[in-house]
């Protein structure tokens, strides 16, 4: 009896369902190892190796999800609290990204340069730039969300469609390559440690840091409960909302900065594309409704390095970046499907009924 | 009294929508008149190309009314071509793949609709799930661009190749030579489904019931009717709606990519949005759809025209007009709740 109470306390937990999903993708990883007659744990391994470019650097699969997830990671802290707020989603992310990264790319080589090894203006002017630009746009989208009361899908599809057609005009069309050092390091190594694992890090723990802090967090989740009723309670709903949807292009911003810096360059076309489902997914499979309210932030961020962690085994077990969506869809399906409350009603009631008959017989 | 000035507020939408065309259209034909924008042509082109982006429309619009939303389109067009053109360079007879194409649509709205109406899952990540399927599955079908020729499938060529003449609104061409306007049969498609969509939405108990739950599924509900079926058929409607574009999507383009109408979606999202379709549900006509639409094919025919602008324009275009209409939407509902 005992034992089944911890069982039952496991699965209550909030965490359950995100981190049974990066356990189980772990599992295929060391049951793949196995196969191929690899080290079992060869998942988990980070060595030291030394390169050419970079110098000793950390080396691992795990570090490598890491590093790759975290423009996911860090876009997904933003559309957590939008979702949470406004109970919809920013599908302008993606594009706010490579905006940011042309914009960024643009001031650094000087319009219309298309290569460029030395830097028109400073570094920190271009980055903040971006950054700015990021915010510009959340502010837009919150403008339109929080004081029009337009439904946020439909508000963030303007900057979806607007936002990179605005970058390629912003680069005249062309992909800007900034080949300098001081811009790399963004999405290189800072030392040993890969530098947008340590981006991510510092925004998890400001925005974490924040919530823990201040009543924000609390006021967010009650907006998106009853937005109606924190007004009457004395928060300025609109205010919260509008403030979400600023942090939001503020995370894409920094996430535009990073994608660019990691492939030092703003390709328009190809930045952030999809990156908006793949925020949205990682909100959902951390366990959080897209209905807002109720919030889980280390769920969210767990996700989106669950989705990193699925796409790179899918790349291990040799399955091209094309075809790599239908795995992903299919995963998606099963873990939403797993969660939806007309299947958990029908097995609860399934067992109910089962204990029922034990009993009678 | 009240019944009717909520009917005035949505027809005044439709009506800025239909003049904004028309404002458009006749902005086009007073700068490029002498590039040839006058020509009835011009406009039957706009039909031609967006055919498949209509009968897309149409099916989007129907789960837009029942509140949800279908992003994975663009991708099923994608997945559509590939296996029509695969199909055909395999040597099947054309009729035969339309059919398969006709019911995959059918099974795969079956499947989306059956998540969404009987599971309750979001809508938004159910059909994301299916993008994401059907453009990996097109990848997984083939990998490089397959075109259709006229060796590849006769049938599939004439087809795409037939012209409907119209018996007026013909003109002399530059060359002297003297052109009769025409329309392909992918044109006549999608308006035979605008027209049966139009009148299912306004005359069929199925067309008022998706009003219905859009507006309150609860009350709907409670009225007795069964909303999981009728959001099953919903999404079942978009995506084979969707199928027969990616049928006339097909003949236009006579190939299947895996890059193929990428980002379809947000363009038949946002033609039902100008359209006066609200996504909340409730509100909506497929007659502003389809002058959505057509504001859209005018915008990037301007651009062509034109010649020297650069390609994100029409996009740009596109988000200033969304922009401009949500703005006046929310202004309306506005004044709306201020009356009550």
């Amino acid at each position: 009896m005992n034992k089944k109470s911890t069982w039952a306390k496991i699965k209550g937990w909030s965490l359950f369902l995100p981190v049974m999903s990066i356990i189980l993708v772990m599992a295929v990883n060391i049951i793949h190892d196995i196969a191929v007659g690899a080290n079992p744990f060869s998942f988990f391994m980070i060595t030291l190796r030394q390169t050419t470019g970079n110098g000793t650097i950390l080396y691992g699969r795990i570090i490598d999800i890491l590093n790759r997830g975290s423009e996911v990671a860090i876009l997904a802290i933003g559309m957590t609290l939008v979702v949470s707020s406004s109970s919809g989603t920013d599908i302008s992310v993606g594009s706010v990204m490579s905006l940011c990264a042309s914009f960024c790319c643009m001031l650094l080589a000087g319009y219309g340069v298309s290569s460029t090894t030395t830097l028109a203006v400073p570094l920190i002017v271009g980055l903040l730039a971006g950054i700015l630009l990021g915010v510009v746009c959340g502010m837009f989208n919150g403008t339109l969300v929080a004081y029009f009361g337009i439904q946020p899908m439909v508000a963030t599809l303007i900057l979806f469609s607007a936002a990179r057609a605005i970058g390629l005009l912003l680069c005249n069309d062309l992909i800007v390559y900034v080949r300098n050092d001081s811009f790399g390091i963004f999405g290189g190594f800072c030392g040993v440690i890969p530098t947008p694992v340590i981006i991510a890090a510092i925004c998890i723990l400001v925005i974490a840091i924040l919530l823990k802090k201040t009543a924000l967090g609390m006021y967010i989740q009650s907006v998106g409960i009853n937005s109606k009723a924190s007004r009457i309670a004395g928060l300025n709903s609109k205010r919260i909302i509008f403030m979400t949807y600023l942090l939001c292009g503020l995370f894409a911003g920094i996430a535009g900065i990073v994608a660019s810096s990691r492939i030092t360059s703003a390709d328009s076309n190809n930045i952030g594309l999809y990156f908006e489902m793949d925020a949205i997914l990682a909100v959902a499979l951390g366990g959080n409704s897209l209905g807002g309210g109720k919030f889980n932030l280390a769920g969210s961020i767990i996700g989106a390095y669950t989705i990193q962690a699925i796409t790179t085994t899918l790349y291990a077990l040799g399955v091209s970046s094309t075809q790599a969506p239908v795995f992903k869809a299919i995963i998606v399906i099963l873990i939403v499907a797993i969660q939806a409350p007309p299947l958990k009603a029908y097995l609860k009631h399934r067992s109910n009924a089962k204990q029922l008959r034990g009993g009678a017989a | 009294m009240k019944k009717v000035s909520k009917m005035n507020g949505h027809t005044i939408l439709l009506l800025i929508t239909i003049g904004l065309f028309i404002v458009l259209f006749a902005g086009g034909c007073i700068a490029y008149g002498n590039k040839g924008f006058t020509h009835l042509q011009t406009f039957l082109n706009i039909l031609i190309t967006n055919s498949g982006l209509i009968c897309v429309t149409c099916g989007l619009t129907v789960v837009m009314l029942t509140a949800g939303i279908d992003i994975s389109v663009g991708a099923l067009i994608a997945m559509d071509c590939m296996i029509l053109a695969t199909g055909m360079r395999a040597g099947m007879n054309a009729i035969v793949m339309v059919l398969i194409v006709l019911a995959i649509g059918i099974a795969f709205g079956l499947f989306q609709g059956f998540l969404v109406g009987y599971l309750e899952i979001q809508p938004f990540i159910v059909t994301m799930a299916g993008m994401f399927f059907c453009r990996g599955m097109t990848a997984v079908i083939c990998t490089e661009q397959v075109s259709i020729t006229e060796q590849t499938s006769r049938l599939f060529y004439a087809w795409a190749n037939a012209k409907i003449n119209i018996p007026f609104g013909g003109y002399v061409n530059s060359k002297g030579k003297y052109q009769i306007p025409y329309i392909r049969p992918s044109v006549v498609i999608a308006l035979l489904l605008l027209a049966v969509t139009f009148f299912m939405l306004r005359r069929t108990k199925l067309g008022r019931s998706f009003y219905a739950i859009g507006g309150n599924a609860v009350s709907a509900a409670m009225m007795g009717l069964n909303v999981k079926k009728i959001k099953l058929k919903a999404y079942m409607l978009s995506s084979i709606f969707c199928s027969i574009g990616a049928i006339c999507y097909c003949l236009n383009t006579m190939a299947g990519s895996v890059s193929q109408a990428l980002g379809l979606e947000m363009d038949a999202i946002s033609s039902a949005v100008i359209g006066g379709t609200l996504l909340t549900g409730g509100v909506g006509n497929v007659i502003g759809s389809f002058f959505g639409v057509l504001i859209n094919g005018t915008i990037s025919s301007i651009v062509k025209t034109n010649g020297k602008l650069a390609s994100s324009w029409p996009n740009i275009l596109t988000a200033a007009l969304l922009f401009l209409f949500i703005v006046i939407q929310s202004v309306f509902a506005m004044l709306r709740s201020r009356k009550k």
